[in-house]
C-alpha cells in the first residue's frame, strides 16, 4: 500500500468535445511503443543479434576473404528479411496478451491510428537494425567499406523497410489472433516478402562490387516503391477488419 | 430513458452457445447486477455490451445507439472494469493513464486527479510489473473512469482490493456527472449480499439463459444461491 488513503469525491466532468484526432493518437501509440521497447529489450536487440550472428555463419560457411555482387546482395537481403520476421512477430504480443486491444478499441478513436503506429514502429526498429547490420554485413563480407556505394544502397533499403514494415503489420495482426501466432506469422509473411528481395537484391547487387560501385538500377527501385504502395493501399482497407471480432 | 435496451441476445464461440435470448432493460441512472457461476455468460454480456464482441442475433441498444452498428457514437461514453486491467506491465501508472487520456483527449490534470484518488500517487512513477495486484486493480479503476463515462461495465470490480481501496473506488464507480450525479452500471458479482445492495435491478444468469430478472427489492437472496448449485 502506498501510504495513508487520500479522501474519496468526486470529479469533475472531463469529457472532451469532440474525439481525439488522427496524427495526435498515433503520436500516443508510437511513444507507447518505443517506451515498451526500451523498458522490455524485447525485439530490436534480438533482431541485430540474429543479423551479426548470421553475418558471422556466412563468413565461415562460404570460407571466402569477400563476396559482391548478387551473392552479396542475397546474403543482405535474405538476412535483413529473417532478422524483420522476429520484430514482426513481436509486434502486437503487448497489446494481445496485456489487453491493449480492448482498450484501444474502446477508445473513440480512428482504427487506422494503430496500423499507422505500428508501421512507424516497424520501421524504427529496422532502421535500428540496420544501423548495426550493415556496418557488420560490410566488416565480415565484403571486406571494403560501402563508401559510394553508401546513399544508393540507403535509398533501396528505405524503400524495401516500408514495405516489410506495411507487409508485417498486416500479417501480425492476423497472426496475433491465432493459437499458432510464432508460426502463422513467417509462414504469411516470407511468401509476401519474396518481391521485396528480389527488388531489393537487384537494386542493390550492382552497388555492392569492389571496383567502380554503380547505382541501383531504378526499374527495381520503381518495383519496390509500387509493391509499398500496392500493399499499403491494401492493408489500410483491411485492417479495421482485422481488429474487429 | 432506458440506458439499455437488449432484446433476444444471442452469442456463441464456435458451436458453444454463450448467450441465448437474453432480455433486459434499463434506465439511465440504474444498477444491474448479474449473478451467475463460471462460464455463465456474464463477462461475454459485459464484452457484448461495451462493443467489443457482436451479438450473433438480437438487437442491442446501448445510449440510444444500436450495437455494433453505431458502435462508434458511444465508445466515448462506456467504460469497462474486466478482470485484465487492460494496462501495459512495463509502463508506469502515470504513463497509462497519459497514454489512454490522449486516446480520449483528456487532459493530463485529470490523470493527476485520478492518481491521488485512488492513492497512487505514491508509486505512480514505479512500472506496473512492480505492483500487487491490489494496486494495479486501482489503476484499473482510475483508467475505467478516466472519461467520465455514462455507462459503467464492471467485472468483479473489488476482485484485489482490500477494503480501505474498496471505499476509495465505490465513489468514483458509482458517482458522475450525469443529470442524477449517478452512472449506469452493469456489474457481474459473485457476492450475493454485496451485489443486491447495489443492484436496482438482478440479472441471473446459467449456461448462457436467463433464470433470473426482477428488481432487486423483490429479489431473495436465496434465489442468487440457488443459480450456483
Amino acid at each position: 500500500m502506498s501510504g495513508v488513503h487520500a479522501p474519496p469525491r468526486a470529479l469533475p466532468s472531463v469529457r472532451p468535445a469532440r474525439p481525439p484526432r488522427l496524427w495526435p493518437t498515433v503520436g500516443a501509440l508510437l511513444r507507447k511503443e518505443l517506451l515498451v521497447e526500451l523498458r522490455t529489450l524485447e525485439s530490436v536487440p534480438g533482431m541485430s543479434l540474429f543479423a551479426v550472428t548470421t553475418f558471422v555463419l556466412f563468413h565461415f560457411a562460404l570460407n571466402r576473404s569477400s563476396v559482391e555482387g548478387d551473392l552479396a546482395a542475397g546474403i543482405l537481403w535474405v538476412t535483413l528479411l529473417f532478422a524483420a520476421i522476429l520484430g514482426v512477430n513481436r509486434l502486437f504480443v503487448a497489446d494481445a496478451d496485456q489487453g491493449g486491444f480492448d482498450g484501444f478499441l474502446l477508445a473513440p478513436v480512428d482504427r487506422s491510428a494503430m496500423f499507422l503506429s505500428k508501421v512507424l514502429t516497424l520501421l524504427a526498429f529496422l532502421v535500428v537494425l540496420e544501423l548495426v547490420a550493415v556496418p557488420a554485413f560490410a566488416l565480415l563480407l565484403l571486406g571494403s567499406p560501402l563508401g559510394p556505394a553508401l546513399p544508393g544502397l540507403l535509398a533501396t533499403l528505405a524503400l524495401g523497410d516500408l514495405g516489410v514494415a506495411v507487409i508485417g503489420t498486416l500479417v501480425a495482426a492476423m497472426a496475433v489472433q491465432t493459437r499458432a501466432r510464432d508460426l502463422l506469422g513467417p509462414l504469411l509473411a516470407l511468401p509476401l516478402f519474396v518481391p521485396i528481395v528480389i527488388g531489393g537484391a537487384r537494386a542493390t547487387s550492382p552497388l555492392l562490387v569492389a571496383v567502380h560501385p554503380g547505382t541501383p538500377a531504378l526499374r527495381w527501385l520503381l518495383t519496390l516503391g509500387l509493391y509499398d504502395l500496392l500493399f499499403g493501399l491494401i492493408a489500410y482497407a483491411l485492417f479495421d477488419f482485422l481488429l474487429e471480432d | 430513458m432506458a440506458a439499455l435496451e437488449v432484446e433476444g441476445l444471442t452469442r456463441h464461440y464456435g458451436e458453444r452457445e454463450a448467450l441465448a435470448d437474453v432480455s433486459l432493460s434499463l434506465d439511465a441512472g440504474q444498477t444491474l447486477v448479474v449473478f451467475g457461476p463460471n462460464g455463465a455468460g456474464k463477462t461475454t454480456l459485459l464484452r457484448v455490451l461495451a462493443s467489443l464482441l457482436r451479438p450473433h442475433a438480437g438487437s442491442v441498444r446501448v445510449l440510444g445507439s444500436s450495437l455494433p452498428g453505431e458502435a462508434w457514437a458511444v465508445r466515448a461514453r462506456i467504460g469497462l472494469l474486466g478482470h485484465e486491467p487492460l494496462l501495459y506491465r512495463e509502463l508506469t501508472a502515470r504513463e497509462n493513464l497519459r497514454f489512454y487520456a490522449r486516446l480520449y483527449g483528456i487532459e493530463d490534470e485529470r490523470v493527476h486527479e485520478l492518481l491521488e484518488s485512488v492513492a497512487m500517487h505514491g508509486r505512480a512513477n514505479e512500472p506496473l510489473r512492480t505492483l500487487s495486484r491490489g494496486m494495479v486493480q486501482r489503476v484499473a479503476v482510475a483508467r475505467a473512469v478516466l472519461h467520465d463515462p455514462e455507462l459503467l461495465l464492471l467485472d468483479e470490480p473489488n476482485a484485489n482490493l482490500d477494503p480501505a481501496a474498496i471505499e476509495l473506488v465505490v465513489p468514483l464507480l458509482a458517482g458522475g456527472s450525469g443529470p442524477n450525479g449517478l452512472r449506469t452500471r452493469v456489474i457481474c458479482s459473485h457476492d450475493p449480499s454485496g451485489g443486491l445492495a447495489q443492484a436496482d435491478v438482478v440479472l441471473g444468469l446459467r449456461a448462457g439463459r436467463p433464470a433470473l430478472l426482477r428488481a432487486a427489492a423483490e429479489v431473495d437472496p436465496d434465489e442468487i444461491a440457488e443459480l450456483y448449485r
